[in-house]
């Protein structure tokens, strides 16, 4: 029987290695290990045994049934495992196929422009202020110190809808709004973006209706140096801190003295070329300390206030940053176009 | 205004200046350089020749065999040229010279004749072809007047000039002239002027023997000379005033005209010349035009005038538009021989009303408009005539004839040394103020530190403190100014709530998938008013209308931006760009009066448009095709993200489909419209189906209540329940949702459609519609009963109200 047993063990043991199928593992559990398996089979003759050998023998058969059982379990598991990585296999897929799109709109360029030089002004104390596009004479040109005749009328030829009443030619009309408000107390921090419209026909180079943003800011002891460290700071905001300004004399009817600002040209580094026009510098802005008479008609003491404002248009910034060669593609709306500038 | 360099040393010593310095000074200090424009030609080897002699190439017809004399040397050149002729001073560019476009000369053969340089053409020497006299346009050029041989040949056409394009502003018309150009320039490097000192020979008669002078409006008219001169000779002006011309872009006609041009350049002093001959009186009477009074001008357009242009006359009829151009009935011809010369002052108002009445911008019109300098008048003159006697051979007769005067009461500016370093913030010294104000040539005085300035006739720009603030700091350079910061008290800046509120809104519709546009605010009568909200259509608005508008395409201010957007949703459609999904965020302008005097209203309005796919997903079969219920959702989003409450109303509005259209409605008020487009509407605009909603923002941001609330997480499970009716198709889902929600409380916490069926085995006009239903209660856990007792109340609610029929 001891010899049964063993020789039992060793057949099971040499045939469990090759066993492929899970099915063939449960075969060969019921053949050995069964109620009516082949160990039992062998128990049934326990009892021609004597009482010394019984429990030897009992314990053999114990032994020989765990040894089975272990085997087939490390099987089992085994076949487990094939099985998973069969199945693991079968389930791989193309990970280079494409996901599914999440459709992400996005901002204007225009207004990604304006929305930033809000912030950063809004980061130096500024609030923003917003007024009508349709004005009236008064204070899209007289409060701005163009009274009627006033050659500088000439320099933007104006959409009139009837003798007072006009599309604003700027937003400046906002900052004698706001004074006005104020009733001659500062300080007054604000920026002013909004829609302009100027009586040009649209080609690549002129547009109808455009944006423009410009900031004013009136208080005691405001000085020049204050407006050129102020623009140095939009300069290097907008275009890098690598870039220059300087400042040029010019002539804005509401400002006194009033400045250009120009930039130091990105594309040759100041030697000269074609987009600066061989002149090292590119033009940016309009700024200059507010004019007396504008301070007075909005409520002032120019003795004890004075100020400075600036101007810009997001077109040419944007034109200028991006290269865009045609202002027109700001109204068009191609989708081509406006999803260039979806991007973080 | 061209300034020439050339020109520009008559009068400064320029010996130690660049001409890049010149300009990038004259910039810095205060007048735009647009650009520069170098030198066309500088090369000494080429020179005046003489054409010794001139025979026919014995090989061929056309070409001349000539010796030509170039100072050193005799070269035999072949020319082509038709009017080459024996014994003219002509331009040689000799072997090794280099033309424009890097043209070199060289030694060579032609049919067999040695030719050593070429006999040039002005075109071949760069000159631009308009300003060519018809005497040399089709062959060589050769000078008129004396040279001498070997002389090289380009500064005597001017072609080593180099010209700065100057942007002048309106405020400084002094720098308009050389005059006043000079000056600055004087200013701005701290160099001498040398101006001219006209002088003229007058001995020949008496002027107020020919002609008298009155004016009749002197507010229109302050000063007006006339000068009479005989026996002039008409023929083309000597190379250098043509030169000079030619630099500032004005083409020679002939002596009288080039010098009157030429004052007009240097003095910024227009004048006019008559034919005394042909003004038919002996007088001059400036007055304002007659109501129908008409003038032929020198352009030969006859034009009408009005009361209030000012006109020159020989009493009776109008023979110039003061200021802007002369009539044809005078004018200088070539057989002219008496002319009277116009010196005058024009009011600046007068002149830019008239020219800008007749559309004419002249030189003179230009200068005039901007305030010439009232007392160079005479002096101007007194040049002129001066060059009409040297260049015409002019009798200039006595004394010039006057009427009105020329004035210059300029208010002294007053400041203090510590009021304009405050105002730059700068530590200019007085000392170094009083040199800046030398070098301007202001008259000045100073005490302390406090100053007096008179402004010169030249500069009626400077007029208060702040004028003078600018004069010092450019002139001390703007460059010199520190970069300095408000040291005012720190305040918050920031966006207000609105401001705010709108600005997530833009990020929420991006967020959506939905593309920012700007449209046009402007657009066609017929756009303006088409697809009106009816809560904008009810305040019953009157079009806004440009007075004169560039175009049709922009002559009136949109009550809706969808017909715009329309358009861009359009332009990208027929580019192959069928899925656009667009919002806008922007005014509207909303006119209610009749005969408008007040500034219309303007609402913020939120609007979109959606066509084409929403998700191309194509190899998972997931291209999803926008839809009346994919805008809706956007829409339905934000209004969940701001928790405002609307409703949508099945509705009809014009240019929209009847059956998938709604309005949208706050507290029972319309606050827009959400729809797809009408199919014949969508025709006319080439467009698939396309989705668009119209929202009145103002009106839902004034509904918009900040919430700061926290509802704490349940503890006890909720119940999920599923019910489905069959009703009639006409009731609205929405309906019953809201019918179930009141009727299930106070536990059902929400309901939501998940499936619509019709069609096959429904009954024709019913269809079945199932519900989610979520019963919890905070308190505790719901038992069997209590939501048993809530669906039945349900059921039988609607059993009743709607006829609904449960289903399984
Ligand atoms: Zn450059």
């Amino acid at each position: 029987m001891k010899e049964r047993l063993q020789s039992l063990k060793e057949e099971a043991l040499n045939q469990i290695p090759n066993i492929e199928s899970e099915k063939a593992l449960q075969d060969l559990r019921v053949k050995y290990l069964g109620k009516k398996g082949q160990i039992t089979e062998v128990l049934k003759g326990m009892g021609k045994l004597s009482p010394e050998e019984r429990p030897v023998i009992g314990q053999l058969a114990n032994d020989v049934r765990d040894v089975i059982t272990t085997a087939i379990e490390e099987k089992a598991s085994e076949l487990d495992q094939i099985a998973l990585q069969k199945q693991l296999e079968k389930e791989a897929i193309d990970i280079t196929l494409p996901g599914r799109p999440v459709q992400l709109g996005g901002p204007h360029l225009l207004m990604k422009v304006i929305r930033d030089i809000e912030d950063l002004f809004i980061s130096m104390g500024y609030t923003v202020a917003e007024g009508p596009e349709v004005e009236t004479d008064y204070y899209n040109f007289e409060a701005l110190n163009l009274p009627k005749g006033h050659p500088a009328r000439d320099m933007q030829d104006s959409f009139y809808i009837t003798e007072d009443l006009l599309m604003r030619t700027h937003t400046s009309p906002v900052q004698a709004r706001t004074m006005l408000e104020h009733e001659g107390k500062g300080p007054v921090k604000i920026i002013c973006p909004g829609k302009v419209y100027r009586r040009d026909n649209d080609d690549a180079t002129h547009s109808h209706q455009f944006t423009q943003i410009e900031g004013l800011y009136i208080d005691e002891n405001v000085r020049m140096s204050d407006l050129k460290g102020t623009l140095n700071v939009l300069a290097k905001h907008l275009f890098g801190e690598d870039r220059d300004i300087r400042l040029r004399p010019s002539f804005f009817p509401f400002t006194e003295p009033s400045v250009e600002m120009d930039i130091s040209c990105k594309v040759c580094n100041g030697e000269g070329c074609s987009v600066c026009k061989q002149s090292g510098w590119i033009e940016i802005l309009g700024a200059g300390m507010v004019h007396p008479n504008v301070l007075e008609m909005a409520g002032f003491d120019s003795k004890k206030y004075t100020g400075f404002a600036f101007g810009m248009g997001p077109e040419r910034i944007a034109m200028l940053k991006y290269g865009i060669e045609d202002i027109r593609h700001f109204y068009t709306n191609d989708i081509r176009f406006l999803k260039q500038f979806h991007r973080a | 205004m061209n300034l020439s360099v050339n020109w520009l040393k008559q009068y400064i010593d320029l010996t130690d200046i660049t001409t890049a310095e010149l300009a990038e000074m004259i910039t810095k200090s205060g007048v735009e350089v647009e650009q520069i424009h170098p030198k066309i030609l500088d090369d000494d080897k080429i020179v005046v020749g003489y054409v010794k002699t001139c025979e026919q190439h014995p090989n061929a017809d056309k070409l001349s065999l000539c010796q030509v004399d170039v100072g050193d040397e005799v070269l035999q050149i072949v020319c082509g040229a038709p009017n080459v002729k024996e014994g003219q001073y002509v331009v040689v560019a000799k072997p090794g010279a280099k033309l424009p476009g890097n043209f070199k000369i060289k030694k060579t053969k032609l049919r067999g004749e040695a030719s050593e340089g070429m006999i040039c053409s002005l075109d071949e020497l760069g000159f631009d072809e308009k300003y060519i006299h018809d005497d040399y346009k089709d062959g060589i050029f050769y000078f008129q007047e004396e040279v001498s041989i070997g002389e090289p040949a380009c500064p005597l056409l001017n072609l080593n000039d180099e010209i700065i394009e100057l942007d002048v502003t309106a405020n400084r018309s002094d720098c308009l002239s050389y005059y006043g150009l000079a000056y600055e320039v004087a200013a701005i490097f701290n160099k001498e002027i040398n101006l001219p000192n006209p002088e003229v020979f007058i001995n020949h008669g008496h002027s107020k023997d020919y002609i008298s002078v009155k004016i009749e409006d002197e507010e229109a008219n302050p000063y007006y000379s006339a000068w009479v001169i005989k026996d002039v000779h008409i023929k083309p002006s000597p190379l250098w005033l043509q030169n000079r011309l030619i630099s500032a872009g004005i083409r020679p006609i002939n002596n009288v005209v080039d010098i009157t041009n030429y004052i007009l350049l240097e003095y910024g002093q227009p004048l006019h010349a008559f034919d005394y001959d042909r003004l038919g009186s002996k007088k001059i009477v400036t007055r304002p035009a007659k109501k129908g009074e008409t003038i032929k001008t020198l352009d030969g357009v006859e034009r009408k005038l009005a009361e209030d242009h000012l006109v020159i006359t020989n009493g009776e009829n109008a023979h110039a538009i003061a200021g802007v151009m002369g009539g044809e009935e005078s004018e200088v011809r070539d057989d002219t021989t008496t002319i009277i010369l116009e010196a005058a002052y024009f009011n600046p108002r007068t002149v830019r009303k008239t020219s800008k009445d007749h559309g004419l911008r002249s030189e003179s019109s230009a200068r005039f408009e901007k305030g010439i300098d009232m007392l160079r008048v005479k002096e101007a003159a007194t040049r002129a005539a001066q060059l009409l006697s040297e260049l015409a051979n002019g009798k200039v007769l006595g004394e010039i004839v006057e009427a009105g005067e020329t004035k210059w009461n300029p208010n002294a500016v007053t400041f203090t040394h510590n009021e304009i370093n405050q105002k730059i913030g700068t530590t200019i010294s007085v000392n170094e103020m009083k040199s800046i104000i030398e070098r301007l040539r202001f008259d000045y005085e100073e005490k302390d530190g406090q100053f007096t300035v008179m402004p010169p006739s030249r500069r009626q720009d400077i007029e208060i403190k702040e004028d003078m603030e600018e004069e010092i700091a450019r002139l001390y350079g703007y460059d010199h100014i520190p970069f300095t910061l408000p040291e005012g008290e720190f305040n918050r800046g920031g966006l207000n709530k609105n401001q705010q509120l709108v600005r997530k809104i833009h990020h929420y519709l991006q967020s959506a998938g939905l593309n920012e546009t700007i449209s046009y605010s402007l657009t066609t009568a017929e756009k303006s008013v088409a697809f009106v909200s009816p809560d904008v259509k009810q305040l019953n608005p009157k079009p806004v209308k440009l007075s004169m508008p560039m175009s049709d395409l922009h002559s009136h201010l949109r009550l809706s931006a969808i017909p715009e957007m329309l358009q861009s949703v359009q332009h990208n459609v027929a580019r192959n760009q069928h899925n656009v999904s667009i919002y806008e965020l922007g005014s509207v302008y909303i006119n209610q009066e009749e005969e408008m005097s007040s500034l219309p209203k303007e609402q913020l309005r939120l609007s979109a448009a959606m066509t084409g796919l929403v998700l191309e997903h194509p190899w998972q079969g997931e291209n999803k095709q926008v839809d009346f219920y994919t805008i809706k959702g956007i829409l339905e989003g934000l209004l969940n993200y701001l928790e405002i409450d609307i409703e949508l109303e099945q509705g009809e509005l014009d240019g929209l489909h009847p059956g998938r259209t709604a309005l949208i409605k706050l507290n029972d008020e319309a606050v827009g419209f959400i729809g797809q487009i009408h199919p014949n509407v969508q025709k006319d605009y080439d467009l698939n189906d396309t989705y668009i909603f119209d929202l009145n923002l103002e009106k839902v941001l004034n509904h918009y209540e900040q919430n700061d609330t926290y509802r704490k997480i349940p503890k006890y499970p909720a119940i999920q329940q599923d019910l489905a009716f069959v009703v009639d198709t006409k009731i609205k889902a929405k309906e019953l949702e809201k019918a179930i929600l009141k009727q299930g409380q106070p536990y059902l916490q929400s309901v939501h459609v998940f499936d619509i069926y019709e069609g096959e085995h429904m009954e024709d006009g019913k269809k079945s519609i199932a519900f989610h239903l979520l019963f919890q209660d905070e308190n505790k856990t719901l038992t069997d009963d209590e939501v048993e007792k809530a669906r039945a109340n349900i059921v039988n609610y609607l059993e009743e109200t709607y006829e609904a029929v449960l289903r399984g």
